[in-house]
């Protein structure tokens, strides 16, 4: 299966030559350069590099908490009614709940800072607890839940206001291997029922193979765009895929791409 | 958590019980078998019968709790209030916390004849050296747990546009209060210190005053009794701050001190 087309025909996030350089005092360190490629409405795409490679600072420019210095950076394509406030959802790789609120009040925190109604919101959080597989944690405290259930919780949170766009900056990088499979299967799951556009930063390549409709290769130094790969793996994805052939000849080009034989 | 009483809570207040009965049963044993003289170490049925003597005790405990409790009162209220302005204004937070840091260094207790020389003795005065030592801690912690906030939660509500109140409302301020709290504990101790030392300078009332008096007498049964009630006065406090931590503060955030 190919990556479902824009409704326009129009990419839902675009990137032509996005350059971003770091200035201090005494240096300049170029953090990206010429990061180029589209993501499709309702598309999860994985971004893959090694450590300091940008992915990070990449990801942080399409969540506009800094502005790029070169190139163009598109979202929600022309004449849209992206909004970057509310339609851009978060996941880090540490779960950043609020030690002093429960699971729901976590999950309400953006409903709050937008202002949204909260009767709603409430109704719309218990909904995301079921999906992300907490029913029953609503009223526990962060400290009371594993490190999977706190990442699950974090998720739930991202998709609170409803954004278009969820960003995830390595959100199972700190899980153990096997609740990492178990957490893969379950992002599969949320993002086709909640039909969100996805783009997913990792340095685990099976993980990017795995997720993607598309993955995104990053070589080190300042992100160069190594290539983009179109994953043209059946879907829903079994764990079992990891075995094909196809994955293999998938996960070894990037291995190629990264200099890593 | 939860109202009802876990078997844990009831072997740890039986714990803390036990241990300071033991601590009474070996000064009483050590006063009947060591054949201690009574003016080295009065025992303890002797300590607690000194009350019935004619030292004025209600009054002077009162005096000394006020000195404690309305010192504390005023430290946690200029110590929160300081460190919330240092976290709102970097400005003043750059210009005085080193001096903060410099100030923290000076051996309050010598501090304690110049306040006197300045404000001349009394409640007040012992109010404000009590202030003047305890203040410092919970500024500096406070003002510590303002600023430690993980830069990934602000990128994440900074995504939502979160304004500077939302992220002080939502997230510095209740994730201060651990820190907070734990300033607070520590200046409890400190609070007690700086009254008896206010008290032992110069001072016409208090507990530790009473202490000065009966010394010349060699009424070590007063004495003793004396400093019982000052630490009673402290623990008393102490509890006080830590039901409200627990009121207030989660129990995987508090931070762990005494």
């Amino acid at each position: 299966m190919t990556a479902q087309p824009a409704s326009g025909g129009e990419p839902f996030i675009r990137l032509d030559g996005v350059k971003k350089v770091f200035r201090t005092r005494k240096q300049e360190f170029l953090a990206v350069s010429d990061a180029t490629f589209d993501v499709n409405e309702g598309e999860l795409v994985s971004i893959v590099g090694p450590s300091g490679c940008g992915k990070t600072t990449l990801l942080k420019i399409v969540a506009g908490l800094f502005p790029h210095d070169g190139g163009t950076l598109e979202i929600g394509g022309a004449g849209s009614d992206f909004d970057p406030a509310r339609d851009v959802g978060m996941v880090f790789q540490q779960p950043l709940l609020l030690k002093w609120r429960r699971v729901l009040e976590n999950v309400l925190l953006p409903a709050e800072i937008l202002g949204l109604p909260m009767g709603e919101a409430r109704d719309r959080a218990r909904g995301l607890i079921d999906m992300v597989g907490l029913a029953g944690h609503e009223q526990k405290y962060p400290y009371e839940l594993s490190g999977g259930m706190q990442q699950r919780a974090a998720i739930a949170r991202s998709l609170v206001h409803d954004p278009r766009l969820i960003l995830m900056d390595e959100p199972f990088g700190a899980l153990d291997a096997l609740t990492r499979e178990r957490m893969n299967l379950e992002l599969l799951r949320i993002w086709e029922r909640s039909h969100k556009t996805i783009l997913f930063v990792t340095h685990g390549i099976a993980e990017a193979v795995f997720l993607g409709t598309r993955v995104v290769v990053l070589t080190a130094g300042p992100a160069r765009m190594a290539d983009r790969i179109d994953i043209d793996l059946p879907r829903p994805r079994t764990l079992d895929m990891k075995t094909h052939e196809q994955f293999g000849s998938y996960a070894r080009r990037i291995y190629h791409l990264l200099g890593v034989e | 958590m939860g109202p009802g009483l876990s078997a844990q809570t009831i072997w740890r207040w039986t714990a803390i019980v036990l241990v300071h009965l033991a601590v009474v049963l070996i000064w009483y044993l050590a006063v009947k078998v060591g054949k201690v003289p009574k003016f080295v170490l009065a025992s303890p049925g002797d300590t607690v019968l000194s009350l019935f003597d004619t030292y004025p005790w209600f009054h002077n405990t009162m005096v000394t709790t006020a000195e404690i409790f309305g010192g504390y009162f005023l430290a946690v209220v200029v110590g929160v209030g300081l460190a919330l302005l240092f976290s709102w204004f970097r400005t003043v937070d750059a210009l005085l916390m080193p001096l903060v840091v410099s100030l923290n260094m000076i051996p309050k207790v010598a501090l304690g004849p110049l306040i006197i020389v300045w404000f001349d003795y009394g409640i007040q005065t012992n109010i404000i050296i009590a202030f003047s030592i305890s203040f410092l801690p919970i500024l500096i912690t406070t003002a510590r747990g303002l600023r430690e906030v993980e830069p990934d939660l602000i990128d994440l509500v900074r995504t939502l546009r979160a304004t500077r109140r939302q992220i002080f409302v939502k997230i510095q301020l209740p994730g201060s209060l651990p820190y907070i709290f734990s300033g607070m504990k520590v200046a409890v101790v400190l609070a007690v210190a700086g009254a008896v030392v206010g008290e032992i300078i110069a001072s016409d009332s208090g507990l530790a005053y009473l202490i000065g008096q009966v010394q010349v007498t060699l009424d070590t049964a007063a004495m003793m009794m004396a400093v019982l009630l000052i630490t009673l006065v402290g623990v008393a406090l102490y509890l006080i701050v830590l039901g409200l931590e627990r009121l207030v503060v989660v129990r995987d955030a508090r931070v762990e001190t005494v």
